[in-house]
């Protein structure tokens, strides 16, 4: 091959230039990207809140499961079994639910991979006010929380789950919850990272000791308070 | 490539034409398997993100072989350094509304393959690095973890869009595929999209 037959007006370096500045915007990014990611969150929930379920970038929830797709029940046939160390065990269908006690709360949503929706509104029961309607026997310590999608399961202990902040959900955004985010009903641990709000929860059962959940027993903290877990100093949720 | 009479000049050597399709497939796995994991809906189709994301972070890995192994052949260095330069006579078919037309008189690539050659570069740099930060999470601090999350995503998107630019240039012009799955192009294709470097093909 001859010499470069461009080489007489080589011209300038150009593609150079785009890479090592596409490389530096990211880096950039990166840097600045908690501030950023912040920032579009807050623009696009004031100017475009649609966006947010369709571009999860844009401050919307990401959508986790650990099986196929998601598992669906038609309401009529769901039950949430309350067992184990407990006075009366139940089978609470939907309408139980309604019959008891009913909670609002608007919390923010913060995973541990990082993201957060603020001020969810969430109604249902509050945990504490299933267990109390069971009766909890004095030797349990921990709840073992088990979901219909047949793999997941969560746990906390019998004192983090009287707290006022942990809801049994039927409703998000004021409307039933969705199948992707856990229809009919799901836990939400306000005050813990996402991956202890147990969606499609099927099972409550009282145990003397903290069995690990899922993720646990993939390494993640069973305590697993915002900020203050999983090697994580995000801001508290309000 | 109709007319098998017609001369054919040639475009692109075989080390070119593996490291285009391996790359093409291995970032078409990525955007497909990112978009299930990234989209909501999309996700709920399949579930199994466990084997999605094991596919992805295998793809991701495997971006840079093509490109270092091609930096042995001579001809992918050689076109490298087309793509980095740009002449006057880029800017201006850049800004010109004819830029289809032939007046410009184009090289080997013209100024969009140029410069969506270096984005692709930059971005699947970009890509590397963030998709690294979010693989070894654990080693890094929550603000360069969400950070590193954040242009992941965006650039994402951007590439996306720009892939399937250059999918919709593809599809509209047959004789450059082709050119790209066989390594020649007809000389006719060549005088009119690419009419500096017909000519200094024929000269050699």
């Amino acid at each position: 091959m001859t010499a470069d037959p461009e080489a007489p007006a080589r011209g300038t370096p150009v593609g150079r230039r785009v890479v090592l500045g596409v490389v530096g915007l990211g880096v950039v990014g990166v840097a600045t990207g908690r501030v950023l990611s912040q920032g579009v969150s807050d623009v696009v929930a004031s100017t475009a809140p649609g966006l947010a379920s369709v571009i999860p970038a844009a401050g919307g929830f990401r959508i986790y499961t650990v099986t196929d797709g998601y598992p669906e029940i038609a309401p009529a046939d769901y039950r949430l079994a309350v067992s184990g160390l407990v006075e009366r065990p139940l089978t609470l269908s939907l309408a139980d639910l309604a019959e008891l006690p009913q909670t609002q709360m608007t919390k923010d949503f913060q995973c541990v991979t990082g993201w957060r929706v603020d001020d969810v509104p969430w109604s249902g029961v509050l945990l504490r006010d299933v267990l109390d309607a069971a009766g909890v026997e004095p030797d349990a310590g921990a709840l073992r929380l088990t979901s219909f999608d047949g793999a997941y399961t969560e746990s906390l202990t019998v004192e983090q789950a009287m707290r006022d902040d942990m809801l049994v959900a039927t409703t998000m955004y004021g409307a039933p919850i969705e199948v992707k985010h856990g229809a009919p009903v799901r836990l939400v641990a306000a005050p813990m990272y996402g991956y202890k709000s147990i969606k499609w929860m099927d099972g409550i059962e009282l145990t003397r000791e903290v069995v690990p959940g899922y993720w646990e027993v993939r390494g993640y903290d069973i305590d697993a308070w915002v900020g203050q877990s999983n090697g994580r100093s995000d801001e508290p949720v309000v | 490539m109709s007319q098998s009479s017609e001369v054919l000049l040639p475009r692109f050597a075989r080390a070119e034409r593996w490291v285009h399709r391996t790359l093409g497939i291995l970032v078409g796995v990525l955007l497909v398997t990112g978009a299930f994991m990234f989209f909501p809906d999309l996700g709920s189709l399949i579930g199994n993100r466990q084997i999605v994301t094991t596919v992805h972070e295998v793809a991701g890995w495997l971006i840079p072989v093509p490109l270092l192994l091609a930096l042995g052949s001579r001809a992918f260095r050689a076109d490298a350094g087309r793509l980095n330069r740009f002449r006057p006579s880029d800017w201006d078919w850049l800004r010109s509304r004819d830029r289809r037309s032939g007046r410009i008189r184009v090289g080997k690539f013209n100024a969009g393959q140029k410069l969506n050659a270096s984005w692709t570069l930059g971005a699947l740099i970009v890509m590397f690095g963030t998709g690294m930060v979010m693989f070894w999470s654990s080693l890094f601090p929550d603000s360069l973890r969400t950070g590193a999350t954040f242009v992941h995503d965006w650039m994402a998107l951007a590439m996306a869009v720009i892939v399937l630019g250059h999918i919709w240039m593809a599809y509209n012009d047959s004789t450059a595929r082709a050119g790209m799955r066989t390594g020649s192009v007809p000389e006719s294709w060549a005088e009119r999209e690419h009419a500096e470097w017909a000519d200094e093909v024929r000269s050699r």
